[in-house]
């Protein structure tokens, strides 16, 4: 063997300490993914990749949701049951402030503000909300937050809902009906504008116009919202701040008595956590160009969590493929599960089983009724599987590697105050 | 604040008042049965059981059948014998969900006693949807007709306010259910096996108690209660739904921190707390407001007396 | 007291600090002065609410009665956090270490009131967010050095061995750059070899200058590095003075040494 060392030897022992880091590989092999999806799902459809492009850009909604939500239960260790409601406020800041609904209600004039601005508008107004709801209720030990969090959860719909024609202070959300016909995005001027030349041509026309016929434009909003999150997130882990996050986690005695304020931490940790969430309803707003408050229910709170957990909690690309597989399952496998059960059953001769007779009601609808059951199972099946998830934190892992978890020499978790 | 909210209404129509008084009180026993089981979960291994409203629910779809094997029918059947037969079909219906409930807790929660506490909370969420799967599958996702087996004479009450036979059978049904669970706990072994494992399980388990056993046992017993619940709801109220469960035990689990959770009768007071709160909202005031209002009255109390109503019985950990 | 310590400043007074749990008095009373720069124990029988008196000096309870003066400031009933921030660093009886973080990290969280970096700072990584982040990593990898377990720095804190782990709570409690260091028994569980070590290194804590307020059950590591001490039964105080005076008094070899030595 000689010792010679060649330009191709140093880019593999880069690339192997590069992928070395296991989140790194993981963020590679998902930036890769994202890129080449719309291309896949074109391929693979015959051209009618659009509709996928559309649900991959409502999963990318989730996955923003996710990230947001391991901050308040991943790092922070508070569960937060009602997270959706920060996502409820970001949508309809954002439908409220760039549709015509304002104009039916008591000041009967209807705003239009920018979406660019809105985004930032959204945020703030969620993580105004979250200092509220947390700032007299994060003294409470953590399942009372969870049922505090649960309990607002459920009021913010409601009042969406209350709040529409004919409620006694006028129509301020639409009601039952939500806000319709919610502003598209424009691009900013300075990339429009006469001294641009031809409008951006990269692909098809770049305007948001249009998010069925035309969703590349939401796709690639969503694919650049979720990096940047993915970044801020990540130097926020990895800041003062995120240390002492996971120190307020793992022992808030503990922490305090080293100097951290462990109510202002939590707090912090909420408000950042909602402004993901409003973050991520502005977007919605602004790609469905609708709200309604059915949109916002208790199951969004709960199948976030879920994503979080089953993900990995506290690590960010665990989540993130977390978000992926649940959207994955609940945008695709479930809804495309009856079409395969029938088209299947009819090519291997069972056509019978694809109609109706008596109590049976066909197959289709048979294996439709399934999907709560299917939904349930896997949520239980994984978490047995993998109690701390798909992707765990690496300590955590490294915990359930070497098996030292129930036989800890001292289990630090264990002090009592006296 | 209830009673200046309350009082002029009274005042103005005494007999709409005691009307409403009757329709919370018997809405709230339900609460109270289910607010049980969520409460003596929480109690013994602090896990918020998301499962246990849809327990609840198959009470009363597992109900249905039985009347039929039994040949109860709805205008046919009266009598003694009906009564006698509905008691039988409740008790075992009990049983099952009471069986169901255990075996659920030794698939889905026990593996993970150890795991990051969410774990069992996310296999509590998957086991609601597993049964709220295997109803929506049995059943179907309309409304089912629950057969109405008890005539409802009306008794009169004061101020020309009536009260039903079908309301007085589910406040004393659900009164002695609390009774016999209090005495249970408070004086058989097994109760206090249940209140050794909730203060410290570690040290329960040291003094000799089977923890795994005990804690199988509060899940058999909230869940009898709660399969006891279904079963008088569809009385009640003649309709049930796959994923009727998930809205009454969201109020029901309101009721147990309302009262103090981990508190038995804690659970029952925040049960019949709801229940009057709900129905007088719905009467008095916008009833599309009465969930806000509910929800309201639970962060209030978690903020300013976070210990529920009686006092919670869950060691500060 | 004509004692030559009181040359130097008080940094610590309690002044009749009393604690109640319903009926029951775990601290009742208590009042004594820590001079800065002594190594100062607090001894007494197993229930005598030295832990209690811990608890309510650094914030954790509220005293019944009684006021807390540290630097001649009155610092009875505020938060656990403020207390660290002007200067009173603990470590806890039964060990509180961050388990899923490294024992960096948690050296680091001591180094939290210390820092400066605002959200912004940390959401962008700006570049003062970053010299922060070197210094105080240099500083906490000193102070493991300090505690003499800078190998374990990445590794996690529940992974280290016992005696480590005691050393790294230690190290963080140092990083708040305290005046005064609570030290609840820092010799529990270890072995003699272990003891004569952390002897050592109390010894050199007070060398830079902080004060050393120990509880400790070990008579030989008491009477061994504390200058003075005050034994505490049924949560009063029922002696004062130099371990020599200590060890002759009546009434602490009738509750204390009587009983276990």
């Amino acid at each position: 063997m000689s010792r010679q060392v060649s330009s191709s030897d140093s880019a593999m022992r880069w690339a192997t300490g590069f992928f070395r880091d296991r989140n790194r590989t993981i963020y590679t092999i998902l930036l890769v993914g994202a890129l080449l999806f719309p291309s896949i799902a074109d391929i693979t459809t015959g051209g009618e990749g659009n509709h996928l492009v559309s649900t991959a850009a409502d999963a990318g909604v989730f996955v923003l949701l996710a990230i947001g939500l391991n901050i308040v239960v991943g790092f922070a260790g508070l569960l937060d049951l009602g997270y959706a409601a920060f996502f409820a406020i970001g949508a309809y800041t954002y439908g409220l402030l760039a549709s015509g609904l304002l104009s039916g209600s008591p000041l009967h004039q209807e705003f239009h503000f920018p979406f660019w601005i809105m985004l930032f508008v959204a945020m703030g107004v969620a993580a105004a909300f979250g200092a509220i709801l947390g700032a007299p209720t994060l003294r409470l030990r953590g399942d009372y937050l969870a049922i505090v969090t649960l309990g607002f959860g459920e009021i913010v719909p409601r009042i969406f809902r209350f709040l529409g024609a004919g409620s006694p202070i006028g129509n301020w959300t639409g009601g039952v009906n939500g806000i319709a016909a919610i502003d598209p995005p424009t691009l900013p001027f300075f990339l429009t504008g006469p001294w641009v030349g031809a409008p951006i041509q990269v692909v098809k026309p770049f305007d948001f116009s249009d998010p069925i016929a035309y969703p590349m434009d939401f796709y690639l909003l969503i694919l650049i919202l979720v990096v940047l999150s993915i970044f801020a997130v990540n130097n926020l882990q990895n800041s003062r701040l995120g240390r002492a996050w996971m120190a307020v986690r793992e022992d808030e005695v503990a922490a305090a008595a080293s100097g951290v304020n462990t109510v202002a931490i939590k707090l912090l940790a909420f408000s950042i956590g909602a402004s993901f969430s409003g973050f991520a309803g502005c977007y919605y707003g602004a790609k469905l160009s609708t709200v309604g408050s059915e949109n916002f229910e208790f199951i969004v709170s709960v199948t976030i969590l879920i994503m979080v957990v089953l993900g990995g909690m506290g690590n960010i690309p665990g989540v993130i493929v977390g978000a992926l597989t649940i959207s994955f399952v609940n945008f695709y496998v479930l809804t495309n599960l009856p079409d395969y059960a029938s088209s299947i059953a009819s090519t291997i001769g069972l056509d019978f089983l694809n109609k109706s007779s008596g109590d049976w009601i066909g197959l289709h609808d048979e294996v439709q009724r399934l999907n709560y059951l299917i939904f349930g199972l896997i949520l239980v099946v994984v978490m047995l599987l993998r109690p701390q998830g798909l992707f765990p934190s690496r300590i955590r892992e490294q915990e359930l590697e070497k098996g030292t978890a129930e036989e800890a020499v001292f289990d630090l978790r264990e002090g009592s105050p006296e | 604040m209830l009673v200046v909210l309350l009082a002029p209404k009274a005042a103005s129509d005494l007999s709409l008042f005691v009307q409403i008084l009757v329709i919370g009180i018997a809405n709230g026993a339900i609460y109270a049965l289910i607010a049980l089981g969520y409460t003596m979960v929480y109690g013994i291994i602090e896990l918020i059981n998301f499962a246990h409203g849809d327990v609840f629910t198959l009470g009363a779809f597992l109900s249905l059948p039985l009347l039929g094997a039994f040949g109860l029918t709805e205008g046919k059947s009266s009598g003694v014998s009906v009564y006698l037969a509905l008691i039988l079909i409740a008790a075992i219906v009990m049983l099952l969900t009471g069986t169901i409930n255990v075996v659920i807790e030794r698939v889905a929660y026990r593996p993970l006693r150890n795991a990051p506490r969410l774990a069992p909370l996310i296999t509590a969420v998957g086991m609601s949807f597993i049964l709220e799967g295997i109803m929506y599958f049995w059943r179907g996702a309309s409304p089912i007709h629950y057969p109405d087996l008890i005539p409802n004479p009306r008794i009169p009450l004061l101020a020309g306010a009536t009260i039903g036979l079908k309301d007085i059978i589910v406040i004393v049904v659900a009164i002695v259910l609390v009774i016999l669970l209090t005495v249970f706990i408070n004086g058989s072994k097994l109760g206090k096996a249940m209140r050794a494992t909730a203060q410290d399980r570690e040290a329960a388990q040291l003094m000799g108690i089977d923890i795994n056993r005990t804690i199988a046992a509060t899940f058999f017993i909230g869940a009898v209660l709660a399969g006891a619940g279904g079963v008088i709801f569809g009385l009640y109220f003649n309709s049930v739904r796959f994923d009727l469960g998930f809205g009454v035990g969201l109020f029901a689990f309101t009721a147990a921190v309302f009262g103090g959770i981990g508190n038995i009768q804690g659970a029952a007071l925040g049960g019949l707390a709801i229940g009057l709160v709900q129905a007088f909202s719905n009467a008095y005031y916008q009833s599309a407001l009465t969930d806000v209002w509910i929800f309201a009255i639970l962060i209030l109390v978690l903020v300013f007396r976070p210990t529920g109503l009686l006092g919670m019985q869950v060691p500060e950990r | 007291m004509t004692a030559p310590e009181t040359e130097q400043p008080t940094i610590l007074a309690l002044q009749g600090v009393t604690k109640r749990f319903g009926g029951l008095t775990a601290v009742g009373n208590a009042s004594f002065e820590i001079k800065k720069g002594e190594i100062f124990a607090l001894i007494g029988p197993n229930g005598a609410g030295k832990t209690t008196l811990f608890n309510t000096i650094t914030g954790l309870y509220k005293p019944t009665a009684g006021q807390i003066i540290f630097q001649g400031r009155d610092v009875t009933g505020l938060k656990p956090y403020r207390i660290a921030h002007l200067g009173i660093a603990r470590t806890f009886q039964q060990i509180r270490l961050f388990a899923y973080m490294s024992a960096l990290d948690n050296v680091r969280i001591g180094e939290h009131s210390r820092m400066h970096a605002k959200l912004w700072d940390a959401v962008f990584k700006t570049g003062r967010a970053r010299r922060e982040e070197a210094k105080v990593t240099e500083r906490a990898m000193e102070l493991l050095e300090f505690v003499g377990i800078r190998q374990q720095a990445h590794n996690y804190a529940r992974n280290l061995p016992y005696g480590h782990q005691r050393r790294l709570e230690i190290a963080r409690a140092l990083a708040s750059d305290p005046r005064l260091l609570l030290l609840d028994e820092p010799a529990a569980g270890a072995n003699p070899q272990e003891k004569r070590e952390l002897m050592e290194l109390v010894q050199k804590v007070r060398s830079q200058d902080i004060t050393v307020l120990l509880i400790e059950h070990d008579m030989k590591v008491v009477m061994g590095i504390s200058e003075r001490i005050v034994v505490l039964d049924y949560g009063e105080k029922i002696a004062e003075g130099k371990p020599q005076e200590v060890r002759t008094n009546p009434r602490v070899i009738e509750a204390y040494l009587g009983k276990s030595a």
